[in-house]
C-alpha cells in the first residue's frame, strides 16, 4: 500500500538542509528552523538558493525520495533519479506505443476526454454556487465543452485532439473569472499567458501548474515511466511531455479549483502580487507560501476513484493514474482510463 | 545459458506468479516490500558470521549458489551439524503466507548447499519467530521437483515478458501488492464509467 506522505517544500533562500540521524534538519542563516523525520516524507522540493548536504541527497536517493530543484520562481530545473525508477520493459513499451500512431491517438483522446470532463465538472460546480447571470454563462460554457467531448472520438490525429482541447480551453477560460466571487476587478483573466504572466490569475495558475507538473513527473518516475515521452503533448527537448499529459486531467479539479477557492476565501488577495512596470505580474513570497500550504492540505482530501473504486487522497491521484497508464502500456489494460472527478 | 534465478523470486512465484512478475519484472515497488527487503538486508549485513553451541555451528547470511540448477541467493541461517553437514533454517517473522512457498524456498537453499558442500541434505527447518517454534521440512522428490518447476516457470515468464493474470482468490488478502495489482478491479472500463459521456446540461 502506498501511503500519502508529505513533500517538503523549501523556498526560503539561503536554507541549508542536512541529515541528522533519520531527520531532515533545516537551518536558515545558521539558525535552526525545523526538523522532520525522513519517513514522513516522500520527497523534497527546493526553490532557488537552497543547499542540501551530500549525505542527505544520498540518503534520499537510497530511500526512493526524489529531490526536485526549481528556480526561485518555481521553474523546473532538475530532479534526482532514484534506483527504483527503472522498469526497462515498461519504458520499451512506452516508446513502442509512442511510435504507434493509432495507440498514441487512443491514449491522447482519453487524456483529453478526462480533462474536458473535469473542466465541465468544475464549471458546473461553480454554476451551482454562482449568483445572477454568472450561472447561465458557466453552464453554457459547460455545454460548449460537451460539444467538444462529442467530437473527440472522431479525431483522427493527435493534432486534431489538440485542436479540440484548445477550443474547449478557450470556452473554459473565457468564463474562468465568473467562478470568482471576491476581488473580481483585480482578478480578471484576459487570456492565458505563460511566462511571464501578464495578470495575477495567470501568475497563480502558472505557479500551481508548475507544482502539479512536478508531482506528475515524480509519479511517472516512481512507476518507472519516462516523464519526457508523452502522447498528447508533442515531444520537445527539455519538456516533460508525459508529466504534462498526466497533469491535464488534474488541472481543472486540483489546480484551478485551488486557485478559485483561495481567491473566494480571500486567502489570496491583491496584496499577494507584485505588478511590475511593463505589465508583468509575479507572486510575493507570502502569496506562494499561502498557495503551497493550501495545496498540501488538499492533498490529504479523499476522493472516490472511479476505476479502483476506492477512496484515494488527492495527492496520490497522479500516482494512481501513472500506474493505470503503465498497466495499459504493458498490455494489462485495454485502455488508459482518465481520472473523472465527481 | 540462462541467468541464475534469485531464491527470493521462487517464493514469490510459488505464492503467485503475478506477484513474482510485478516485483521482479515490472519492478513495482511498495513500501511493504521495500521496507521488508531493506530490513532483511540490514539484518544480514550486521548479522553475518558464525557462532557455535553444543557442537552445532550457526552460519548467518551465507551466500548460496547452484550452478547446476541455476539458483543463487543468501540463506538467513545455515546450521552445520557436528559431522559438518549443513541444514538450512528459514526464519519467518510475519504470518505464514503460503506453506508451499516457504518450503520451496527452503528446499531451494538445500539444493544450493548440496552442491556447495557435496552431500545430500534430507531436510531443514522453518522457524516461526512469533511462536518460537521450528518445524521440520523433508526434502521429498516432489518438493525438489517443485523448486525446479518454479525456476522453469520464472524463466518462461522472463522470456515471454508477460504479466500473468491476477490470481483473484484468497491469496490476495495476504498480498502486499494488492494496491498495485488490483486483482479484482475490472481490466476494462467499469459500468457507468464513460470518458466520452455528454449528458445534456439543463
Ligand atoms: S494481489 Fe493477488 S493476484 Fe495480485 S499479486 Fe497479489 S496474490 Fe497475486
Amino acid at each position: 500500500m502506498r501511503h500519502l506522505l508529505n513533500t517538503l517544500y523549501v523556498q526560503t533562500q539561503g536554507s541549508y538542509l542536512r541529515l541528522e540521524n533519520d531527520n531532515v534538519r533545516v537551518d536558515v542563516d545558521g539558525e535552526f528552523k525545523t526538523r522532520l523525520p525522513l519517513h514522513h516524507l516522500d520527497g523534497i522540493v527546493v526553490f532557488g538558493n537552497v543547499l542540501l548536504s551530500p549525505y542527505l541527497i544520498q540518503k534520499l536517493g537510497r530511500s526512493h525520495k526524489p529531490v526536485t530543484w526549481l528556480t526561485e520562481w518555481g521553474q523546473f530545473t532538475a530532479r534526482s533519479e532514484t534506483p527504483v525508477s527503472g522498469n526497462v520493459l515498461l519504458r520499451v513499451a512506452q516508446h513502442a506505443c509512442t511510435c504507434d500512431a493509432a495507440r498514441t491517438l487512443a491514449v491522447a483522446r482519453f487524456i483529453a476526454a478526462g480533462k474536458l470532463q473535469n473542466q465541465k465538472t468544475t464549471l458546473l460546480r461553480s454554476a451551482r454556487e454562482a449568483a445572477g447571470e454568472d450561472a447561465p454563462a458557466l453552464r453554457q460554457a459547460a455545454r460548449d465543452i460537451n460539444a467538444q467531448i462529442a467530437v473527440l472520438p472522431l479525431a483522427e490525429t493527435v493534432d486534431e485532439v489538440r485542436g479540440i482541447e484548445g477550443t474547449a480551453a478557450r470556452s473554459y477560460f473565457e468564463v474562468f473569472s465568473l467562478m470568482l466571487r471576491a476581488n473580481r476587478d483585480f482578478f480578471w483573466l484576459g487570456e492565458r499567458t505563460r511566462r511571464p504572466a501578464r495578470d495575477p490569475i495567470n501568475a497563480v495558475l502558472n505557479y500551481v501548474y508548475t507544482l502539479l507538473a512536478g508531482e506528475c513527473a515524480s509519479a511517472c518516475q516512481a512507476v518507472g515511466l519516462d516523464p519526457q515521452i508523452g502522447f498528447l503533448h508533442a515531444l520537445r527537448p527539455g519538456r516533460q511531455s508525459l508529466a504534462l499529459d498526466l497533469m491535464e486531467e488534474l488541472r481543472p479539479v486540483v489546480a484551478d479549483r485551488a486557485v478559485v477557492t483561495l481567491i473566494n476565501r480571500q486567502q489570496l488577495t491583491p496584496r499577494d502580487f507584485i505588478l511590475h512596470e511593463g505589465r508583468t505580474v509575479t507572486l510575493t513570497e507570502d502569496g506562494r507560501r499561502t498557495i503551497l500550504k493550501h495545496l498540501q492540505e488538499r492533498k490529504g482530501e479523499e476522493v472516490y476513484h472511479p476505476i479502483t473504486g476506492r477512496k484515494t487522497p488527492i495527492g496520490l491521484i497522479p500516482h494512481v493514474q501513472a500506474r493505470l497508464l503503465a498497466q495499459h502500456l504493458r498490455g494489462d489494460r485495454p485502455h488508459y482510463p482518465p481520472y473523472l472527478h465527481r | 545459458m540462462d541467468d541464475p534465478i534469485p531464491l527470493s523470486a521462487l517464493q514469490h512465484f510459488v505464492f503467485c506468479p503475478r506477484q513474482y512478475a510485478l516485483i521482479h519484472i515490472e519492478q513495482v515497488w511498495t513500501e511493504n516490500e521495500q521496507t521488508a527487503r531493506g530490513r532483511g538486508q540490514h539484518e544480514r549485513a550486521h548479522g553475518g558470521g558464525s557462532e557455535e553451541r553444543d557442537g552445532v555451528r550457526t552460519l548467518r547470511a551465507l551466500p548460496l549458489v547452484s550452478r547446476e540448477h541455476g539458483l543463487f541467493g543468501v540463506a538467513d541461517v545455515v546450521e552445520l551439524l557436528p559431522d559438518g553437514s549443513p541444514r538450512p533454517v528459514e526464519y519467518k517473522s510475519g504470518r505464514a503466507k503460503s506453506r508451499l512457498a516457504d518450503e520451496v524456498q527452503l528446499c531451494a537453499q538445500a539444493l544450493c548447499l548440496e552442491e556447495m558442500f557435496s552431500g545430500s541434505i534430507p531436510g531443514g527447518y522453518i522457524y516461526h519467530v512469533a511462536s518460537r517454534k521450528r518445524r521440520e521440512v523433508t526434502f521429498t522428490p516432489e518438493l525438489r521437483a517443485a523448486v525446479l518447476a518454479a525456476r522453469d516457470g520464472i524463466r518462461e515468464l522472463l522470456r515471454s515478458r508477460r504479466l500473468p493474470e491476477p490470481a483473484a482468490d484468497d491469496r490476495c488478502q495476504l498480498c502486499s501488492l494488492y494496491d498495485e495489482c488490483e486483482p479484482f478491479a475490472p481490466r476494462d472500463f467499469p459500468a457507468g464509467y464513460d470518458p466520452f459521456e455528454t449528458r445534456p446540461i439543463p
